[in-house]
């Protein structure tokens, strides 16, 4: 449109931000995708029972004294056969409630996930932005390192950091310091992509006018970098990590249940879930069934609030 | 026989708001062996009139009224099938990027027999003889060894002529060119143009030529059709379209359109549609520090400055590969002048600009502002002073505003770095800048997407403005903008430079604009300045082969309506 | 053409040489070897004589290129747990993992593009959109929760298909595959879709995604314009300049096969690898998880070192310098 048509902006009625925000495409987008708003609802429901989870859990899984042995394998919903307790979704081999350990488990697989993805954002994100914007051997060196390190999957980079954490603690420390070394593992092994991303983004916004305005204007390469280039590659940080978080929760559950994540003392879902396969050939379902659904459940909704924020973000794919 | 006969075409794309109608109620006819340019600035729904008439309309637009016949059977509405074989065996197509138009790939060979013998049943051995022969019409020297090389061994005109040869494959009745010069330099314009007349007359084929480029319309076409708003508001044979508009759109944009041949003082402010929106240069100047500018010294000396790039990165040294962008280039600029540099794509003419903006490090040479040389300066202060010295005004509107910034922050950023004013102050002057460049202090809240290329372009303005700079730097500050806007701009630039004694270094390819603008020229090519005039003793005359060879180039309109131009006295 | 193979190759083996710094630097600071490999009851000429014999007394540099010359060599020093040299281990279990993972890559990289293809032609489609949707729950079902549901259903409820092991294994040479017997394939079956099945969703996400960039294309468009069936412009203009980007992270999806099969062998027990490393982890049998670094870099590095050069052939614009005409 040009110059000629375009009448001065109406100052009476301009709308309040909010509702200009409300009427966006993006949030019209929203508004108008069904499988979004359910995706976007089980996570907050997720995140919700995993925060609350001392408040909502009928019982302390990890409290010894609540534990009744008596209580072991039994059925969802049905009454035990000797103490006549009924539980929601059954009890595992020592009587604990499967739902409470869920919760449990939900906030530790949050917990770390949640972690390791900020951690690794912040990482690859100072990390890409300097390479972008200083360029030279900075960035040559630390594109370097993102190259070979993608060369191998972030499984077998969060395994191997957590191999060699392990060897540095020593085993009465291992246990505590599982949930910590899980984190870094995996953020370790994530912020490639965030790197990678960024860079490739600020590599564009570098060479737009407006960093030429600014740096005419005489301001430094701070400013530049975090005031006026990051916000314009925050978008797809958004997605990816959207995307990186459904992936971290998923290799915490995977570690843990390959028994190199989460100790038993401190069960996430994956460590439920490695718990629950000795009993599903023996028909004791329940104890593997609701943990593997819940974790489904929250990597299938992060993903698919990913795939749709990737989708909303980059108009051109519509 | 009528080849193209468009009826009462109306074209719509729903969105959510509203339906967008991209084209109203736009009937054109085209003969064999015609050329009918389609101009009009950019939405005026010319592109999409192309696209319509080929089924390729990019979803959710589709035809809602009219009829589309091609040699009197009706095609519009017709399915996949029968478009595609209607495609390219009765009507071609020729987009505007020849870079993105050809599959990187494909040889041009492989691309061509495929092209021959999805329309015509011949053996590949009778295809490549075609395609050959094909090459060599287009103009491509040397067909042989050319026509097994892949697209990205070819140079942007050269691409075009194979995207020519490739519309040509079917024998096509009618081609639709989109905007074929726009992303190609002058020279090699004039050449495809020629191209496209020739091809016309001696295949009798009839050509929809899509432009927003008056100079293209005035020396190609035979008919054209003003377009405005999806509207086709004036057709006719192009000279008297030409020499002699009838509807107030076509006069405004003729105004609008600089001429080589003749200085204006202003563009004439015909408005059309809209309101106008004004420019308060008296507000401005009446609190714009006096420059009293001594005539004696030059502002700028520019000595002998060189810029090379590196192409290839080595470790070693031996194994670098450097650009010369710009090799010794020397000029002086008078203070209170409008200093033109102008050249092709590659000239080094940004190169220049940026280099005296501080942008780009000098590699050899020097460069001094008002007695002190700047071009290694070291010392903070002396460079923040330099820097509220000189501002700069970019060519694209829609990237020289940080779309993640008010248009408050982003005018009030250099006063606040610089420390001008403090507290309410930096808000009042900047809601005063963005009422004097004719936005109203109520686009301090707003965004820059909320603003269109021309209105983008004064907020640009205004920023550069706040530091109450005396050298002003336009790198090619129009050439994004369609006709109309760019007669405002380059009035308000003008103003600038009458009223606050701005100086000026005025960067561009385009010769009229250049013409309109500058006081000196310096012509520049492959990174050294050809030669060094006063703007008119270059257009009347050129000293160097390359300068006259640009000029000829030039896109004649002396057959341009003169009504309404003043000149300058 | 020459100098770019020669280049290539000069920055793989700058990476293997980092890599075993890594796996150098594990094996001689974490933990201490001595420790590891002695018992309790032991001298301080024991000690004395293995560190002489391990090399631990020289500066680190020689340490390192011994460590080299061994790996090289194929010698990656004695497994903490199992006291038998590493490389007898590996290989052992090395036709396991192979064998696995050249089935499920197979299976991953034909289907994959073919879905991929697909459902970005039609991606209006019914069957498209299904197929994408089944993909997202593919992507959000960690693999072991695969293996476990497969088990679950072909081993314990249907009783067709083994649920743990390689079945019957017959040597040739010192390879021993499962390919030959009937036992052999039906052990193969579930771990092949277990494993497959995540880099196949994988790779069609990114064929379907890549291909619908490609047919937005100015020059798909201009061959539309030109004329051209659609069975031209998909599977000859489109498929081409798809299968660009698409080998170099194939490539990537490959060597990340080797790495899921350590997931896949420990929910099939199958007798690979990738059991043997999670054990090493597990026990923190050091020379192990140096060996299996070593050996999955050598692997990793080849297949992009190969995957660099099929970019190079597909590519003309790699493989021709512009600037020559």
């Amino acid at each position: 449109m040009s110059d000629l048509t375009q009448k001065p902006a109406p100052a009476q009625s301009q709308p309040s931000r909010f509702a200009q925000m409300w009427d966006s495409d993006f949030a019209y987008a929203f508004r108008h995708s069904p499988v979004a708003i359910v995706a976007l609802l089980v996570v907050l429901v997720l995140f919700l029972a995993a925060l609350f989870a001392p408040w909502i859990a009928p019982h302390n899984p990890f409290d010894p004294a609540t534990l009744n042995l008596m209580n072991g394998f039994t059925p969802p919903g049905q009454p035990n056969a000797f103490t006549q307790d009924t539980f929601l979704l059954g009890t595992d081999d020592q009587g604990r409630d499967v739902f409470s350990t869920i919760l449990y488990g939900l906030r530790i697989s949050l917990f770390v996930g949640v972690s390791a993805v900020l951690l690794a954002m912040i990482i690859g994100v100072i990390l890409g932005l300097v390479a972008a914007y200083i360029g030279g051997w900075v960035e040559t060196l630390i594109m370097r390192v993102a190259d070979v390190q993608l060369t191998f999957p972030a499984i077998l980079v969060a395994m191997l950091i957590f191999g060699i954490a392990k060897g540095f603690t020593p085993p009465e420390y291992r246990n505590q310091m599982a949930i910590w070394v899980l984190i870094v593992a995996i953020a370790l092994s994530d912020w490639v992509q965030f790197a990678r991303v960024v860079r490739g983004a600020a590599l564009v916004e570098k060479n737009k006018e407006y960093v030429q305005a600014a740096r005419l204007i005489g301001r430094g390469s701070l400013p530049i970098m975090f005031r006026h280039i990051l916000p314009n590659v925050l978008s797809p940080v958004l997605v990816i990590s959207t995307i990186s978080l459904a992936l971290a929760i998923i290799a915490e559950a995977t570690l843990s249940f390959l028994g190199v994540g989460a100790p038993p003392t401190q069960p996430s879902l994956g460590t439920l879930i490695r718990i629950g396969q000795g009993f599903l050939f023996s028909g004791e379902w329940w104890i593997l069934f609701f943990p593997a659904v819940t974790l489904l459940a929250l990597a299938l909704s992060v993903n698919l609030l990913g795939d749709w924020l990737r989708d909303a973000l980059n108009p051109k794919l519509r | 026989m009528t080849l193209l006969d468009i009826k009462d075409l109306t074209v719509e794309f729903p969105t959510r708001r509203k339906v967008f109608r991209a084209v109203n109620h736009a009937s054109l006819v085209v003969e064999p062996g015609q050329i009918h340019g389609l101009v009009g600035e950019s939405g005026a729904g010319k592109s999409t009139i192309g696209a319509a008439v080929l089924g390729l309309l990019e979803r959710p637009g589709h035809i809602t009224a009219g009829v589309i016949s091609f040699k009197g059977e009706q095609i519009s509405g017709l399915d996949d099938e029968a478009m595609r074989k209607l495609r390219g065996r009765s009507i071609s197509m020729i987009f505007q990027d020849p870079l993105t138009s050809l599959n990187p790939l494909f040889t041009v060979k492989e691309q061509l027999v495929e092209t021959i013998q999805a329309h015509h049943d011949v053996s590949e051995a009778e295809a490549t003889k075609r395609a050959r022969d094909l090459i060599d019409r287009v103009g491509i020297p040397d067909p042989d060894t050319r026509l097994n090389q892949y697209p990205h061994q070819f140079s942007g005109g050269m691409r075009q002529r194979v995207v020519i040869a490739l519309a040509l494959c079917s024998d096509p009745d009618v081609i639709i060119a989109d905007e074929p010069t726009t992303a190609l330099d002058v020279a090699v314009q004039a050449q495809i143009l020629d191209l496209i007349k020739e091809l016309a007359r001696e295949r009798q084929v009839g050509v929809i030529l899509v432009t927003h480029d008056m100079g293209v319309i005035a020396e190609t076409t035979d008919l054209v059709t003003v377009m405005y708003d999806g509207e086709p508001v004036e057709s006719g044979p192009t000279h008297e379209i030409m020499g002699n508009p009838q509807h107030p759109y076509t006069k405004s944009l003729i105004a609008a359109v600089p001429r080589p041949t003749l200085k204006l003082h202003r563009f004439p402010q015909i408005s059309y549609g809209g309101r106008e929106t004004r420019f308060a240069i008296e507000d401005l100047a009446r609190n714009w520090p006096k420059t009293d500018n001594d005539m004696s010294k030059p502002l700028f000396q520019i000595e002998g400055i060189t810029k090379r790039f590196l192409l290839r990165k080595g470790l070693l040294p031996w194994d670098r590969e450097y650009f010369t962008a710009v090799d010794s280039v020397s000029f002086d600029v008078k203070p209170g002048e409008v200093f033109g540099v102008v050249g092709e794509s590659g000239s080094g003419k940004s190169t220049v600009a940026r280099m005296i903006a501080g942008l780009y490090d000098v590699d050899e040479g020097r460069i001094t502002f008002d007695g002190q040389v700047v071009s290694d300066l070291s010392d903070k202060a002396a460079l923040n002073a330099y820097r509220q010295e000189i501002q700069m005004i970019f060519q694209d509107p829609y990237s020289s505003l940080n779309p993640r910034m008010r248009v408050d922050d982003i005018v009030a950023e250099p006063i606040r770095h610089h420390r001008l004013l403090e507290g309410d102050a930096i808000d009042k002057r900047v809601r005063e800048l963005l009422d004097q460049v004719g936005l109203g202090a109520e686009a301090a809240m707003k965004y820059p997407h909320e603003f269109s290329g021309g209105q983008r372009q004064r907020i640009s303005i205004a920023r550069a403005l706040a530091t109450q700079p005396r050298f002003l730097i336009c790198d090619e500050p129009t050439s994004a903008l369609d006709v109309s806007i760019q007669a405002q701009i380059l009035n308000i630039l003008k103003d600038l430079q009458e009223h606050l004694g701005l100086t000026m270094l005025f960067i561009s390819h385009d010769l009229p604009v250049v013409r309109q603008m500058c006081d000196r020229v310096a012509v520049m090519k492959g990174g050294k300045i050809a030669e060094i005039q006063q703007t008119d003793d270059l257009f009347a005359n050129p000293q160097t082969e390359y300068a006259r060879e640009l000029l000829e180039l030039m896109p004649k309109l002396d057959d341009l309506s003169t009504e309404n131009l003043v000149a300058e006295s | 053409m020459l100098a770019y193979i020669i280049r290539r190759v000069f920055q793989s083996v700058i990476v293997l040489l980092v890599v075993g710094l890594v796996a150098f630097s594990m094996f001689r600071f974490v933990g201490d070897p001595i420790d590891n490999m002695l018992g309790q009851e032991r001298t301080q000429a024991d000690i004395d004589r293995l560190r002489t014999e391990l090399g631990l007394d020289k500066p680190f540099p020689v340490q390192y290129f011994k460590f080299l010359q061994g790996a090289v060599e194929g010698n990656f020093g004695v497994s903490y747990r199992q006291g038998r040299p590493v490389s007898t281990i590996i290989a052992e279990r090395a036709p396991a993992t192979l064998e696995l993972a050249a089935v499920s890559g197979f299976l991953a990289i034909t289907l994959g593009i073919a879905l991929g293809v697909f459902t970005a032609i039609r991606r209006q489609g019914f069957a498209a959109n299904a197929i994408m949707t089944v993909s997202l729950i593919g992507v959000s079902l960690p693999t072991f929760l695969i293996g476990i549901l497969l088990i679950y259903v072909f081993s314990v409820e249907l009783d067709l298909l083994p649920s743990f092991g390689r079945g019957e294994t017959v040597k040739i040479g010192n390879w021993s595959t499962g390919f030959l017997t009937a036992s052999g394939l039906k052990a193969l079956i579930l771990p092949a879709i277990t494993l497959g099945l995540y880099q196949m969703t994988l790779i069609m996400r990114l064929v379907r995604s890549e291909m619908l960039e490609v047919l937005r294309a100015d020059y798909v468009r201009f061959a539309r314009a030109r004329g051209l069936t659609d069975r031209v412009i998909n599977f000859r203009h489109a498929l081409k300049n798809t299968l660009v980007p698409v080998i170099t992270v194939t490539g990537l999806q490959l060597g990340s096969i080797i790495a899921f099969a350590i997931i896949t062998e420990t929910v099939f027990q199958w007798p690979g690898v990738g059991l043997l490393f999670i054990n090493a982890i597990q026990f923190v049998d050091i020379p192990v998880m140096a060996a299996y670094l070593m050996l999955i870099s050598v692997m990793f590095v080849s297949i992009n070192l190969i995957v660099d050069l099929l970019y190079y052939a597909i590519d003309p614009r790699l493989r021709i310098d512009g600037r020559t005409a």
